[in-house]
């Protein structure tokens, strides 16, 4: 187990580095000067140009800033972004409320889900199997952000329940409504995955035997159906953790959020290199450390994978 | 079809030592499907004294798990029990409620299920799959008694060192050791009956013998009945005291077992008795020992076929060079042992053997004895580690440029076991045919049809099925395809891996008979691989049997079915099932 763990952080340093290298490497080639767009329509005097070039490394060759960034990372400098506030003061802003925010929508997706789920795939073909695979076809089909502005609509704007827009600090009331747009396309899949993976589960030769053993349906369905199932939703909510964090840019546009997502997209908009590969690499961390954990949760639900060498 | 034959000492009476355990009368299950309802069990009557075992014997299909099943309330699906009774000690178990079967199901009715790789949960460990069952049927009151009563239940099931086994899980045990937990837990509440649906049926043919000599032991011991489901009635006859033999839903006889063996009544059970291989290959025995002794009577086709080829023997014996020829033959696959080690594994041993033009050489073994990776590597789905591989004095090692391969894989077909996993869903039997053609260029799409309907012929399945899907054909259909599809580009050899032990036996003894005949029509030659020895006695000319990547017995058929050498051969010899039933000749 320690060796496999071992084996998959030291897989983690070239995913990290070619990742934060591509990223490097799309910002430098997108069309236009970072400079000159920071004058916007005036002129600046070429001995100002060249200052602030050579302040953000861009007169050194491609390669050459890439390195220099790498290496500011390992002191934990990020950079500073071109308003001149330090990157690293960017995410100390932005991602404690994305994180805040995909948080609550996993928790939703995965308890809400995986219940909802099961109890369809219980009752296979019965009302509430039936009305769970509409709804959640209906989640998948609409786009999020219509989700987003009709739910804001009819429980901030008509109901009054919440407020219509997170707040300053992002209070954790105000971010319950964007968690469950945020999470409502997943949920839906969940539901289906769960419901799939239940149903097929129910069917399986050991869940026959452990019912001829004399055990209650209660006690199948937790020990030996459950469990089971939730090897491929857990697979599933391993990724999403990651495509939360880095796809809130809609949600958090409706609902206001200064969180990732925007920051991000201003930054691309600027052709901020350090500031956009900063968050990125951030997300990539966040990225491979989620996706260590379930492989971690994995194998402790499934006893196959702890012990294969 | 209808009415049944019945024995001088019927089955469905109860003998004078009171009320059976299990009387089931007019038991009718049916399922819901697509096109209706469908009555898989008809009026099905038997009765089982405490104590006693009793066999139901019949094909797939034929309602023999269903009829089981229906006992526990286990039935698949939508099936549902729609009349008679189930009675267990004069108790009604036919309506009861959910509460009230699952008091009964383990701790009065025990349950072995068939296939030992499914049926223990993957994500528990073995020794929580049994206490839960202890803890369930109140035969232990607290985790810890459980615990030591686990492991007195696994070794009782036959299962060496307990203690140590309980904590691991069922991927780390071999399917006779699932087996035997599975049997430890099916008996671990000791129930007045056992269930046991095919329990062996996964299992090579020795661990076979001693898993079932075992639970015959523990049965016994303990004083439950058993319900054996199984398809073989060698196995039936040795293990039951009574036979219920079904055929679609009904039961068409039934009685003391030995009686039913030596004199079938009715024309199912007749075919059945004939084409069961292993008691086949016992009258044979029979026969060879008073050579003056004529059969009974030649009831079976088989029969004939075992005659046949004892007397084709003879004559193929001085033939010419071999076709197939295998010199000290070597594979090894690294295994990762962790880390980034790996450790050589010898699957093949320097094996040597050859297949002569027109012979079938059959290879026998157990499962992981090697056998398929010979097939693999004759075939040339493998390489050869060390050693030669000559097919017709050509190394196949040394075929290398594209069109050569396609030359040599024209010569050289295989036959796989499963006729489900081997043909393509999605192709209709006249494109799965033709595929080899069409890969190999041969011919117009108008000639490709005509031999599809000559191969067609030739398999005996009528030409309609061209435009027919796999999922629409039988198991045994199906492997006629598979046969076709390797006939197609008309080649010398037959690579046939366990080409009939996925099937039934009046099928596996129609699909033989089929090869056999293809073999004289156009001088095929096979090499037969298979772990039923019973299998091999009625198409081989000579035998290859291995063990752990050697061959430890090479002879010709007759020889190692007279006269084994070897204690191994003996032993899987001594373990074909029904090997033991003397035969009224």
């Amino acid at each position: 187990m320690a060796w496999y763990f071992f084996r998959r952080v030291l897989q983690m340093i070239p995913v990290f580095i070619g990742a934060t290298f591509l990223i490097y490497f799309m910002v430098f080639a997108l069309p236009g000067d970072p400079v000159l767009a920071m004058f916007g329509d005036k002129t600046p005097s070429p001995a100002i140009v060249a200052e602030l070039r050579a302040q953000y490394n861009l007169d050194k060759p491609f390669i050459v800033q890439y390195l220099l960034y790498l290496g500011g990372l390992f002191t934990f400098d990020f950079g500073t972004s071109f308003s001149g506030r330090p990157v690293s003061d960017l995410l100390a802003s932005a991602f404690p409320i994305t994180f805040k925010l995909a948080m609550l929508a996993i928790a939703f997706e995965a308890i809400a889900g995986i219940a909802i789920g099961l109890f369809a795939g219980l009752r296979k073909g019965k009302l509430f199997d039936a009305s769970a695979l509409v709804v959640s076809l209906l989640l998948i089909s609409v786009p999020t952000f219509v989700i987003g502005f009709v739910l804001q609509y009819v429980f901030a704007v008509q109901l009054g329940w919440v407020n219509a827009t997170v707040g300053q600090g992002a209070p954790l009331k105000d971010l319950i409504l964007p968690a469950i747009v945020l999470a409502s396309v997943s949920f839906a899949y969940i539901v289906r995955l769960t419901r799939t993976s239940v149903s097929d589960n129910l069917g399986a030769d050991y869940v026959r035997t452990a019912t001829a053993k004399g055990l209650s349906r209660g006690r199948v369905v937790r020990v030996h159906v459950l469990r089971n199932s939730l090897i491929p939703v857990v697979t599933f909510l391993g990724t999403d953790i990651g495509a939360l964090m880095v796809g809130a840019i809609v949600t958090e546009g409706i609902f206001n959020i200064k969180g990732v997502g925007g920051t991000v997209y201003q930054a691309i908009i600027r052709g901020e290199g350090p500031t956009v590969v900063s968050f990125v690499a951030v997300m990539v961390i966040i990225f491979m450390v989620a996706n260590l954990l379930v492989d971690l949760l994995y194998a402790l639900l499934d006893p196959r994978i702890r012990y294969a060498k | 079809m209808t009415q049944e034959s019945s024995h001088t000492m019927n089955a469905t009476t109860a003998p004078t030592t009171g009320r059976p355990l299990l009387e089931v009368t007019d038991l009718e299950v049916s399922f819901h499907t697509q096109n209706g309802i469908v009555n898989a069990v008809r009026g099905v009557s038997f009765s089982l004294n405490a104590g006693e075992s009793l066999a139901i014997v019949g094909e797939s299909g034929s309602g023999k798990s269903t009829s089981a099943t229906a006992i526990i309330d286990l039935l698949p699906g939508t099936g549902k029990v729609t009349g008679g009774s189930i009675r267990l000690d004069g108790t009604e178990l036919v309506g009861i409620s959910r509460a009230e079967m699952e008091a009964i199901r383990g701790s009065q009715i025990g349950y072995v299920p068939q296939d030992p790789m499914s049926n223990l949960n993957p994500v528990w460990n073995i020794g929580f799959q049994v206490m839960e069952t202890l803890l369930a049927n109140g035969i232990a009151k607290s985790r810890k008694e459980a615990e030591a009563k686990a492991i007195q239940v696994l070794q009782d099931a036959g299962l060496p060192d307990a203690g140590k086994r309980l904590r691991q899980y069922p991927h780390q045990f071999s399917g006779g050791m699932r087996q035997r937990a599975l049997i430890g837990i099916g008996l671990s509440s000791q129930p007045k009956l056992l269930i046991a649906d095919e329990p062996t049926s996964a299992l090579d043919v020795t661990v076979q013998r001693v898993i079932l000599d075992h639970l015959n032991t523990l049965t016994r011991e303990l004083g439950t009945s058993v319900i054996f489901i199984t398809h073989d009635l060698g196995l039936a006859a040795e293990r039951a005291e009574k036979l219920v033999v079904m055929y679609r839903g009904q039961v068409v006889e039934s009685g003391p077992s030995r009686e039913i063996l030596a004199n079938p009544l009715h024309p199912y059970t007749q075919r059945l008795v004939a084409a069961a291989p292993s008691l086949a290959s016992r009258r044979m025995q029979a026969v060879k020992s008073h050579e003056n002794v004529a059969i009974a009577a030649p009831t079976a086709a088989l029969d004939l076929t075992l005659i046949e080829r004892a007397e084709q023997r003879e004559e193929a014996a001085t033939a010419a060079s071999p076709i197939i020829s295998l010199r000290d033959v070597t594979k090894q696959y690294k295994i990762r042992t962790g880390g980034f080690k790996t450790e050589l594994f010898t699957a093949v041993d320097k094996v040597s053997f050859d297949v002569h033009p027109g012979t079938t050489t059959a290879i026998v073994g157990e499962s992981g004895s090697g056998k398929s990776t010979i097939a693999k590597m004759v075939l040339k789905l493998e390489d050869v580690t060390a050693g030669n591989v000559l097919v017709d004095g050509t190394d196949v090692t040394a075929i290398r440029s594209a069109k050569d391969v396609l030359a040599f894989r024209r010569r050289v077909q295989p036959v796989f076991q499963d006729p489900y996993g081997t043909l393509d869903p999605l192709y209709n039997i006249a494109q799965t045919i033709a595929e080899p053609l069409v890969v190999h260029g041969v011919g117009t799409a108008k000639e490709r049809t005509a031999r599809v309907r000559e191969l067609l012929d030739q398999v005996s399945l009528p030409v309609s099925t061209m435009s027919r899907y796999p999922n629409e054909l039988s198991g045994g259909q199906r492997q006629r395809i598979a046969v076709a599809r390797a006939l197609a580009l008309k080649p010398d050899v037959l690579v046939l891996d366990e080409a009939v032990s996925a099937l039934d036996v009046l099928v596996q003894g129609q699909i033989l008979n089929l090869l056999t005949e293809l073999q004289s029509e156009m001088g095929l030659s096979y090499l037969f691989i298979t772990h039923d020895l019973a299998v091999v006695r009625l198409v081989a000319d000579s035998v290859c049997v291995m063990k752990s990547g050697q061959i430890v017995e090479s002879a010709t058929t007759d020889e190692v079915f007279d006269s084994p050498r070897e204690q191994y051969t003996k032993d899987l010899l001594a373990a074909i099932p029904g090997a033991g039933i003397e035969l009224g000749a």
